[in-house]
């Protein structure tokens, strides 16, 4: 199927999760439920990573700079830019694509194959809103906050690092941490990653959605979610970037 | 009563129903048999709107069904029950979850009275004590019992089984077609069942409409089947050879 049918089937089921609920407590349980399964659920995965990035680029940095004409500081500037503005929104949305989305299109294109989803709209209840809305929102709400932990993570690894192999001193890093640092930078994080959340629920449950098939066709879909996810994800970096930053 | 009147559907230029008619009766248990692959799964499907039809109309008591938007569809789809032919119960929930389901979308009572409604339904289909157990933890005519459960949740008018006991041992089978047979005749229920077992169809059946090629092929009661003297149907009926000596020697 040509992409543009892909997109125009993409926003018509989007249409139809952002219909009406049948009743807001049964959603709102499925919120708790989700923001548990996508967000909580994480936290180990994304707090490991981004220790162990934060180091590697503290050490990275202060590698490069040995030379001594560049100041030391410049190593906690670097960790702070690098995790702030790319690893902890992008980079750890990519890793949750990989986690959250793949399981987001087995889980709903299980349902399509074994006709649960047929059942749920056999009750008169918008299968797609049931399914997909309370995923969007958690994802939307919960992984900022995994993003936020991130960046605190990545800084602090890097800085324990560089104290502990003796790469840079706290205040120089501190230094660094400061040095001409944008409240706005922040913000900048944020919003991408609200948006990359909403790219990679929507993108996947609409992988999983339409699934015709089997088993096989499930192990695609997964597949597929996580790579569309992706490549939205890294295009719509450039596209918030320039709209953001420039 | 369920009336279908003239409707044809195809995926992909591929005609799998071809101006189909017929008519389901309040009370009764309706059967649609034929081949794997004749399209008994589609007429279903077209039937209570997870398929759009190319051509023709369903009515529901006279409501024209399938011309209706999404939206008004809802107030008859709460009239429906359907009974999937892999059960579809919502594998990560529990038993009196899955039948709960459709109570929490819809019902204006208590958590309570939903779990006593739940607690009902699975008792009408002896499933007691199964509760906290998960559909991966029941046999499949546990599942098939749960479906029917959920399916009677919300007091249908229109019950919908898609091959009820495919999978099943034939004492399990029979069972089932009871279940089926009495429940509709208890809350006078417009009953739809999809088989081709031919045992439910003596059985149960009392209007039978076989589908062969994208066409209804022939309809009637029970007791005509046996004798219709339609090709194609008795080819299906007496299937087996030893079935076609049984009637040949009933014949001399
Ligand atoms: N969603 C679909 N898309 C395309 N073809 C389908 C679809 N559903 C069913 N078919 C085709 O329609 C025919 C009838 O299928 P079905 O109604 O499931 O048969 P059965 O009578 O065994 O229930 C089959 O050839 C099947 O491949
Ligand atoms: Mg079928």
């Amino acid at each position: 199927m040509p992409l543009f049918n892909h997109i125009g089937r993409y926003f018509i089921l989007l249409g139809n999760v952002f219909s009406r609920p049948e009743r807001f407590s049964v959603y709102w349980k499925q919120i708790v439920f989700e923001i548990d399964k996508i967000g909580i659920k994480s936290i180990g995965i994304i707090a490991m990573l981004s220790a162990f990035m934060g180091a590697v680029i503290c050490i990275q940095t202060a590698a490069q700079i040995d030379s001594g004409w560049i100041p030391a500081y410049t190593i906690g500037f670097t960790v702070r830019q690098t995790t702030i503005l790319e690893f902890s929104p992008t980079i750890m949305l990519v890793i949750l694509a990989g986690k959250v989305g793949s399981n987001i299109a087995s889980e709903i294109g299980t349902m399509r194959i074994s006709e649960q989803i047929d059942a749920i709209e056999i009750m008169g209840v918008n299968s797609a809103g049931y399914l997909i809305l309370p995923k969007i929102i958690a994802a939307c709400l919960i992984i900022p906050f995994l993003v936020i932990i991130s960046m605190f993570l990545g800084i602090g690894a890097g800085a324990l690092i560089g104290v502990m192999a003796n790469l840079v001193s706290y205040s120089n890093y501190e230094l660094g941490l400061h040095l001409d640092f944008k409240p706005f930078s922040v913000a900048y994080a944020i919003i991408k990653s609200f948006v990359f959340a909403f790219l990679m629920t929507t993108i996947s449950a609409y992988c999983g959605y339409y699934v015709k098939g089997g088993a096989l066709e499930v192990g695609k879909a997964s597949t597929q979610a996580v790579v569309y996810s992706v490549v939205f994800i890294m295009i719509f970096n450039v596209i918030l970037t320039i709209l953001l930053l420039l | 009563m369920i009336e279908v009147k003239n409707i044809s559907k195809s995926f992909d230029g591929k005609t799998i129903l071809n101006d189909i008619s017929t008519r389901f009766e309040t009370g009764k248990v309706n059967f649609i048999i034929g081949r794997s692959g004749s399209g008994k799964s589609v007429l279903t499907k077209c039937i209570v709107g997870l398929h759009e039809v190319n051509a023709g109309s369903v009515e529901f008591n006279g409501r024209n069904f399938s011309g209706m938007k999404r939206k008004d569809r809802k107030e008859i789809r709460k009239e429906l029950g359907m009974l999937f032919q892999g059960s579809a119960l919502f594998d990560s929930l529990t038993v009196e979850q899955n039948v709960v389901f459709p109570l929490t979308m819809f019902s204006a009572g208590t958590p309570e009275e939903m779990r006593e409604r739940a607690n009902f339904c699975l008792k009408r289909v002896e499933l007691e004590g199964t509760n906290q157990l998960f559909p991966s933890e029941i046999s499949g005519g546990m599942q098939k019992r749960v479906g029917i459960a959920r399916a009677i949740a919300m007091n249908p008018k229109y019950l919908f089984c898609d091959e009820p006991n495919s999978g099943l041992d034939p004492q399990t089978a029979i069972v089932i077609d009871n279940l089926i047979k009495e429940i509709t005749y208890e809350y006078n229920i417009t009953t739809v069942v999809v088989s081709h077992d031919m045992n439910s169809v003596i059985e149960i059946g009392d209007h039978i409409n076989f589908v062969n090629e994208g066409k209804l092929w022939w309809k009637g009661t029970r007791e005509d089947i046996l004798n219709s003297g339609n090709q194609e149907l008795d080819d299906f009926v007496y299937a087996s050879d030893f079935l076609k000596d049984i009637r040949e020697n009933l014949r001399k």
